[in-house]
C-alpha cells in the first residue's frame, strides 16, 4: 500500500496569505504538494460551509491563512475568521474529527518560509491521524 | 437568469523552462480537454508574450470561447494582461479565470515533477469548476476629487508637493511637526556635492509657502481616512500652537519664558524654552509653545508686543476630500539601548547625528567641533550601529522585537563626509574610521571615499563577530578592536569623543498610520510597496502611495527622487478626472434578506445600508463604499447575500472540484 497521501484544501486571502505564498514560490522553497489552494480575497469571506463541505467531500484537512491580527487588508476579517474556526473546531469535535484537521495561521505577504513551514507542519501532522474519519467510514 | 452554455478554453503555459520543466504541460493540457465544458485546450512556451495573447483572441473568434483560463503564474502578477485580452477580443473580463502553476506548483515542487503535474491538473479541475460558473461584471466610473494629500513634508513630501502644484493640481500638505522640513533640516552638509543642507531645503521650503496651490498644516495630524481612489475623506487635526500669525519671529517670548527643556532640533544637545522657534530657518517662521512643559506663568504674553500669544487656543478639526494621498511619513533613528557601545554610560559617546549638529553653525556649538568646552583631539567612528544586526551577536532592544537586519544605506556617507569636514576644519584631530564593511554605491560617492581615504582618516575594518568595545581608563574613552587588515591584531584607541554610526528605523507612528490608511509594512517594519521592482510607490490601496524613508532607508537624492515620482503617480488618476470602481463587490438579495442586520455590524467600511419599505427592514450594499471582502456574504444566515466573483456556489464548486479525482480512485 502506497503512503498515506493527506488532502488539505487551504483558502488564503488575496492580500496576506497568498501573496505569501507566491513569494515561498518566487524564494523556490519546496513544501509538500499536498494543498489545493483557493483564493479568497479576505479570510473573512470563507463560510463555515465552505470549510464542512470540505470536509464532506473527502478533505484531509483544511487550512485557512490570512493576515497577521492588526494587519487585515480590510481591517478585521481576520479576527471573524479566527472566531468561526474557534467554534468550527468545536463542532468538528463533536462530529469526532480531530479538531487538529482545522487549522487557522497567519501568513504576511514576506513570510515565504513561514508559508511552507505552516504546509510542512500541517501535512506531517495529518499524516499522523491519518485519513479523515469520513474517508475511513466510506 | 438565462446564460449561454459555458465555453472554456484553457491554456497552459511553460514560463519556459519555469513551468515546463517541472510540469509535464503536454500531459496537463491532454488532461484539460477532457473537463467539462473545456472546448479546446492548448500550450505555449510564454502565454504572456505577443504571440500567446494573439493565440487566446483568435481561439475566442474562432471557437466561440466565452470563458478563458490561463494557467500560469500567480494572478498577481498577469491577470490585469490577460483580462485586458479578454477586452480586447469582446469579452468581458471578470469571464477571466487564473491557475497558478508556476509559484504554487512548479517552483515550490520542483523536486517531484509528478505530483507536481497532478497538483497542476488539480488546480485547472478546481479553475474549470469556477470558470464555468463565472459571471459578467460591469465596472463603473466615478469622478475623481482633483486634489492630492501628502503626510508628511520632509524632502520627498515637499518635493512631491511642489511637483504636483506645478502640474496644476490642489495639494493638502500635513505635517506633524511645527515645521515643515524634516530630517534635512537638521544636517549640517549633504554629500558629496558639500553643500549646506539648508541652502538645499530652503528654496523648496519657500515654494511650498509662496505656491497659491499648496495649503499647509503644520502641527497637524491625521485622523481617520475614509473612502477610495479619487474620492478619498481624510479627517485632519490642527494641533493648537497657542501662537497666532500675528507672530513675527522676534524671540521676546522666549527670553522671558522661564522653562527649560532639551532641544530635539539639537538630539538634546541644548535646551530650548517652552515657547520656541523650532529652527531658524522654521517654516512657518512662527514660536510655537510646547504644551506638556508650559507652566502658563503668562510671561511670553507680556512680552509679546503684538499680542500673539493666546493660550486659550483649541485644536482644529476638519474634513478634506482629496483623490490621491501620498504617505511621506520618514524615519525615526536608532536610538541604542544604554551601554551599547557605552551609550547612555559614558557622556562622550554620542551618535552621527549629533555629530552633525555639532558640525552645524546654527547648531549648539556654532559651528564649532567642542564638547565638554574643547576641541576633541581624537574621535572614533562606529558604523552599523543598529543596522546590519545578526541575531547571536545583537539583540534587539526590547525582547522579542526583531533585530535590524537591513543596511542602513545612507550612513557610510555620512561619516565619510563628517570624517572630511573634520580633517578639513581641525587637521590636528585624528578620525578613527571603525566600520564592518563600506557601502558607496551612489552616484560620486565612491569617488568621495577615494578623497576621504587621501585625508588620512584612519580606517579600521572589523567582523562581525567582533564589535569594537568602548571602556573607560583614567585617562579617558579607550575603544578596543580587533583589526582585519593587520591579522586581527587588537587595537587599543584613545579617544576623546565615540560616535556611533546610527542607522534608520521605522518611525513609531508606523504602526498607527498603518491601521489609518490600511496599508501594509514589510518584514522590517517600513511600509510595504506592491511590488520591489515595477511598483516601489504604490501601496495595496489603490490612490495611496509611499514616497521617501516611509519605504525604507534611503538618503536625499533617493527621497526626492521617489517624492517626485510619487507625484507623478499620484497625478495620474487626478489627471484623468475619473477611476473605474471595480465590481468585486457584495450585492443583497432583498427578497431573501430578513433584516437581522448582523452584515452592517461586520461591514467595517459603513458600506451596508438598512432600508425599511412597507415594514420590513432589508440591506443594501453602498457600492462605492464595499471594498470586497465578502465578509458580510459569509455572515449571512440566510444567504441573502451575493459576493460577486467569489460567490458561494463558485467556491464550493472549487472546493469539490479540488477533491473530486481523488476520491474516485479511492
Amino acid at each position: 500500500m502506497t503512503e498515506f497521501e493527506p488532502r488539505v484544501v487551504g483558502f488564503l486571502c488575496n492580500w496576506c496569505a497568498y501573496a505569501g505564498a507566491d513569494l515561498a514560490g518566487m524564494s523556490r522553497i519546496t513544501y509538500p504538494p499536498n494543498i489545493r489552494i483557493i483564493r479568497v480575497m479576505c479570510s473573512g469571506r470563507i463560510d463555515p460551509a465552505f470549510i464542512l463541505e470540505a470536509f464532506r467531500s473527502g478533505a484531509d484537512g483544511v487550512l485557512i491563512a490570512g493576515c497577521h491580527p492588526g494587519d487585515c487588508h480590510y481591517l478585521s476579517g481576520n479576527f471573524k475568521a479566527y472566531r468561526r474556526v474557534v467554534m468550527l473546531r468545536k463542532v468538528l469535535e463533536q462530529f469526532g474529527f480531530e479538531p487538529e484537521r482545522l487549522r487557522l495561521q497567519w501568513v504576511s505577504a514576506s513570510e515565504g518560509e513561514r508559508f511552507a513551514t505552516v504546509i510542512k507542519d500541517m501535512v506531517k501532522e495529518i499524516k499522523k491521524l491519518g485519513p479523515s474519519p469520513l474517508r475511513i467510514g466510506g | 437568469m438565462s446564460r449561454e452554455k459555458p465555453r472554456i478554453g484553457v491554456y497552459i503555459c511553460h514560463c519556459g523552462l519555469n513551468i515546463g520543466g517541472v510540469v509535464d504541460v503536454a500531459d496537463v493540457t491532454k488532461y484539460a480537454k477532457t473537463l467539462p465544458n473545456v472546448v479546446l485546450a492548448k500550450d505555449y512556451v510564454y502565454m504572456c508574450s505577443a504571440p500567446g495573447q494573439a493565440m487566446i483572441k483568435d481561439d475566442i473568434k474562432e471557437h466561440k470561447l466565452n470563458r478563458v483560463i490561463v494557467a500560469s503564474c500567480t494572478p498577481r502578477m498577469h491577470e490585469p494582461t490577460f483580462c485586458k485580452v479578454m477586452e480586447e477580443a469582446g469579452l468581458n473580463p471578470y469571464l477571466f479565470e487564473m491557475t497558478n502553476i508556476r509559484e504554487h506548483c512548479s517552483w515550490v515542487h520542483g523536486d517531484e515533477p509528478q505530483k507536481a503535474t497532478k497538483k497542476a491538473k488539480d488546480l485547472i479541475r478546481m479553475s474549470v469548476a469556477k470558470a464555468s460558473l463565472l459571471e459578467p461584471l460591469q465596472r463603473k466610473e466615478v469622478d475623481v476629487t482633483e486634489r492630492a494629500l501628502i503626510i508628511g513634508a520632509g524632502i520627498s513630501g515637499i518635493r512631491a508637493a511642489v511637483d504636483l502644484a506645478q502640474r496644476g493640481f490642489e495639494v493638502y500638505l500635513v505635517e506633524k511637526a511645527p515645521s515643515i522640513g524634516g530630517r534635512m533640516a537638521q544636517l549640517n552638509e549633504v554629500y558629496p556635492t558639500g553643500e549646506k543642507a539648508v541652502d538645499v531645503l530652503k528654496p523648496l521650503m519657500d515654494a511650498i509657502a509662496s505656491h497659491p496651490k499648496i495649503k499647509l498644516f503644520t502641527n497637524s495630524e491625521i485622523e481617520a481616512v475614509d473612502g477610495f481612489i479619487g474620492n478619498f475623506k481624510v479627517k485632519v487635526t490642527v494641533k493648537p500652537r497657542y501662537v497666532t500669525n500675528e507672530c513675527n519671529a522676534c524671540g521676546k517670548c522666549e527670553y522671558v519664558c522661564p522653562i527649560e527643556v532639551p532641544n530635539e532640533h539639537d538630539f538634546g544637545l541644548s535646551k530650548r524654552k517652552a515657547i520656541y522657534l523650532p529652527f531658524p530657518t522654521a517654516l512657518p517662521l512662527m514660536y510655537i509653545i510646547d504644551e506638556e512643559n508650559c507652566n502658563k506663568c503668562e510671561k511670553c504674553i507680556e512680552a509679546c508686543e503684538r499680542g500673539a500669544v493666546d493660550l486659550e487656543e483649541k485644536r482644529m478639526k476638519m474634513e478634506v476630500d482629496v483623490g490621491t494621498i501620498i504617505v511621506a511619513t520618514g524615519y525615526d533613528l536608532y536610538d541604542p539601548p544604554k551601554v551599547e557601545y557605552g551609550y547612555k554610560l559614558y557622556d562622550n559617546v554620542i551618535t552621527m547625528p549629533q555629530l552633525e549638529r555639532l558640525l552645524d553653525k546654527s547648531g549648539p556649538t556654532n559651528g564649532e567641533l567642542q564638547f565638554n568646552g574643547s576641541t576633541p583631539r581624537s574621535i572614533v567612528f562606529i558604523s552599523c550601529v543598529g543596522s546590519r544586526q545578526e541575531p547571536g551577536i545583537y539583540k534587539p532592544i526590547v525582547e522579542d522585537q526583531q533585530l535590524n537586519r537591513y543596511c542602513s544605506r545612507v550612513c557610510c556617507m555620512a561619516a565619510l563626509k563628517n570624517a572630511l569636514v573634520i580633517r578639513e576644519r581641525y587637521p590636528d584631530t585624528r578620525v578613527f574610521y571603525l566600520y564592518r564593511d563600506m557601502r558607496t554605491f551612489g552616484k560620486g560617492h565612491e569617488e568621495y571615499y577615494t578623497k576621504a581615504s587621501e585625508s588620512r582618516i584612519l580606517f579600521i575594518k572589523y567582523k562581525l563577530e567582533a564589535p569594537p568595545v568602548v571602556s573607560e581608563n583614567s585617562n579617558g574613552l579607550v575603544v578596543t578592536v580587533q583589526d582585519v587588515f593587520t591579522n586581527n591584531e587588537i587595537l587599543a584607541i584613545p579617544t576623546d569623543l565615540v560616535v556611533l554610526n546610527v542607522g534608520a528605523v521605522p518611525r513609531a507612528d508606523a504602526s498607527e498610520v498603518q491601521t489609518k490608511l490600511r496599508i501594509s509594512r514589510s518584514a522590517d517594519g517600513f511600509f510595504q510597496e506592491v511590488h520591489a521592482k515595477l511598483r516601489p510607490l504604490d501601496t495595496a490601496m489603490d490612490g495611496i502611495y509611499l514616497a521617501g524613508t516611509a519605504q525604507g532607508p534611503k538618503d536625499i537624492t533617493d527621497s526626492a527622487a521617489m517624492g517626485s515620482a510619487a507625484a507623478a503617480k499620484a497625478a495620474i488618476p487626478l489627471a484623468r478626472g475619473k477611476v473605474e470602481i471595480e465590481p468585486i463587490i457584495a450585492l443583497v438579495n432583498e427578497d431573501l434578506c430578513g433584516g437581522c442586520r448582523i452584515c452592517e455590524g461586520v461591514c467595517e467600511y459603513g458600506a451596508i445600508e438598512m432600508k425599511e419599505e412597507d415594514g420590513k427592514l432589508t440591506s443594501s450594499v453602498l457600492e462605492a463604499m464595499c471594498k470586497g471582502c465578502g465578509t458580510c456574504a459569509s455572515s449571512c444566515p440566510t444567504g441573502a447575500i451575493t459576493m460577486h466573483h467569489f460567490t458561494d456556489k463558485q467556491i464550493l464548486a472549487q472546493v469539490r472540484a479540488a477533491l473530486k479525482e481523488e476520491a474516485k480512485h479511492d
